[in-house]
């Protein structure tokens, strides 16, 4: 027991310094405007994938719809900061974000998630897509000329606390009995149900998580960029974030992160490229691919733990 | 009154009728077999009672302290944790997943927990995670896996991969097993120490075993009963002895010949 309060420290005191060397970093002028951006960007990014990767790596369903969550996110907290623009409505907007995204990811997720693969794939690309001609038809969304203005409310230090938030919820969530759960939905969905496994139901609650997951991106995106319209939610973007999910490797969240850092560093250094920049970026993802098809880190994962037990395991045969 | 009372189960696929008018029933802690020429519908009969498929016809019911409760229009999930627990006859494992976390999974179901206090890892989560953990050690010693926790299902040898489908489904804590086919590929060594390990869990847990199984030698020497299938209708029930002098089943065996 204390053992386990002693990892979960670890983590805690490694996100605390992360956040402390960022600040550092800046404070010293090594870091500017231009790498903060890509720092909150990155960061975005990696909230979309990891929980993307909670729908397609763990519960192996897999789902080409979410930006349309991130643009349910995105719209809400828009709204609702422009209104309150404080962190107070910040706050609102993301949790009304989140709650909103996750009540439609229920409402289509149980027809649905009954399809398998490629059914389920275009199904979901169907649900984006209503979302996004929905949002190009509403007045309070204004049509598609979006929304603009929008409070900058979305800082780094914003960011950066969400992903670690965000990022807890999803690992504990994965590995505890409920993730077990969910992951043996991936390996034989008929195994699972005869072992007892409401296979639906864990299908559901992955995928609702993940869309809300997705809403604080989309929010967060939307407060940083400060100008969102349905355009910036189209299958590109469903497919952007697969990207990342599929070259950390699927099954892995350590891997989303290693893959979104890398896709956010590779960006900013092709910026001077122009055109080309986009060929490299491709040509890059289909090296990986062909060289690593289960994506950079497949299903491995950083684990304090395995460090500490590793570490006495070889004190011991000395 | 039984504990599981099986009556005019039928299934039809199309033209095909794979089971048909089948009536049985399981007492409290026995040991029957399920015997039949290949695709007599044995593993169909076992998919219909566990809720795999649904039957076109008939009615399952299982006596439990709640009283009687009819099973054949539940999903399998609602099935198994109703009390009946199966393996199957082509290995379905949690391939990627460890041997420990294949256990832990069956379990699941009987540990219910909240969201809140595992995303929490309030001091319950964790006291409830090595409890439950040392129950799965304990089941895994008993088919001496216990050194193999962290391996992954996919890279055990086959009959070990067998034997965890047995573990698994003992962890749910099942009422009925249902074993399809546990010693197919299994040389006569691997078969007598499974046929032992049978006997033991049937007594040690007081569960009821349904087993089908093409082994005439395990049959004969573990079922108190036997039923036997042929084109998807039952045409023999009764003891080993029985079985072996019926005229219809050493028809059914030797193909019409005698
Ligand atoms: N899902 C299905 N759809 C159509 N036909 C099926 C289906 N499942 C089984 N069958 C057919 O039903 C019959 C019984 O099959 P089943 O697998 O139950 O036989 P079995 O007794 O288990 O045979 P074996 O000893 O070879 O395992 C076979 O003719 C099979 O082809
Ligand atoms: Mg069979």
């Amino acid at each position: 027991m204390k053992k386990n309060l002693k990892y979960n420290l670890i983590w805690l005191a490694i996100m605390i310094a992360g956040y402390i060397i960022i600040n550092v970093l800046e404070f010293a002028g090594i870091m500017g405007q231009f790498a903060e951006t890509t720092l909150v960007l990155i960061g975005i990014n990696i909230i979309l994938a990891t929980g993307l990767n909670l729908i397609i790596g763990f519960s192996g369903q897999f789902s080409l719809g979410h930006a349309g969550f991130m643009a349910i996110g995105a719209y809400v907290c828009a709204l609702i900061t422009t209104a309150i623009p404080n962190a107070l409505g910040m706050l609102l907007g993301l949790i009304a974000g989140a709650v909103f995204s996750g009540v439609v990811a229920l409402v289509v997720g149980i027809p649905t998630l009954r399809l398998n693969g490629d059914y389920l794939a275009i199904a979901t690309m169907g649900v984006a897509e209503i979302i996004r001609i929905i949002l190009n038809n509403l007045k309070i969304t204004n049509g598609p000329a979006g929304l603009y203005n929008i409070p900058m409310l979305a800082t780094w230090p914003v960011v950066y606390l969400l992903v670690c938030i965000t990022t807890i919820i999803i690992v504990n969530f994965i590995h505890s009995r409920d993730g077990r759960a969910v992951m043996s939905v991936r390996e034989d969905e008929i195994a699972a149900e005869s072992m007892g496994v409401n296979i639906t139901k864990w299908k559901v609650i992955a995928f609702v998580v993940g869309a809300a997951t997705a809403a604080i991106g989309g929010a967060l995106h939307a407060n940083y960029i400060q100008t969102i319209a349905p355009t910036d939610f189209g299958i590109m973007e469903s497919i952007n974030i697969l990207i990342i999910v599929v070259l950390g490797g699927i099954g892995s969240i350590t891997g989303t992160f290693v893959a979104a850092v890398v896709l956010g560093l590779l960006d900013m250094i092709l910026q001077n490229f122009g055109t080309l920049r986009m060929v490299l970026y491709s040509l890059a993802l289909i090296l990986i691919m062909v060289f690593k098809p289960s994506g950079l880190l497949g299903t491995w994962e950083l684990s304090i733990r395995r460090l500490f037990t590793r570490k006495s395991k070889t004190k011991g045969d000395a | 009154m039984s504990l599981l009372d099986v009556k005019d189960l039928t299934k039809n696929f199309g033209g095909l009728t794979a089971v048909s008018g089948v009536t049985m029933h399981l007492e409290d802690n026995e040991l029957v077999a399920l015997i039949g020429p290949n695709g007599a519908g044995k593993t169909t009969l076992f998919n219909l009672l566990t809720g795999v498929i649904p039957p076109s016809e008939g009615t399952v019911s299982l006596q439990t302290d709640q009283g009687l409760q009819v099973l054949n229009k539940k999903k399998p999930y609602q099935v198994a944790q109703a009390g009946l627990a199966r393996t199957f006859q082509n290995i379905r494992l949690f391939k990627d997943l460890s041997v420990l976390d294949n256990v832990l999974i069956a379990m699941t179901a009987k540990h219910k927990e909240s969201f809140v206090s595992s995303i929490l890892r309030l001091p319950s989560y964790y006291k409830k995670e090595v409890e439950m953990r040392e129950e799965a050690i304990e089941l895994l010693k008993i088919f001496d896996m216990q050194d193999k926790l962290d391996n992954l299902a996919r890279n055990l040898p086959y009959g070990e991969q067998r034997r965890l489908e047995i573990v698994r489904a003992l962890a749910t804590k099942p009422k009925i097993l249902f074993l399809d086919e546990p010693a197919a590929g299994m040389n006569p060594e691997e078969t007598a120490d499974l046929t032992r390990l049978i006997r033991q869990i049937q007594n040690e847990f007081h569960i009821t075993v349904l087993l089908i199984e093409h082994d005439m030698s395990l049959v004969m020497n573990v079922a108190e009963r036997i039923y036997v299938l042929e084109y998807g209708q039952l045409i023999a029930e009764g003891t080993p002895a029985e079985i072996q002098k019926n005229e219809r089943v050493i028809k059914a065996y030797l193909g019409g010949e005698s």
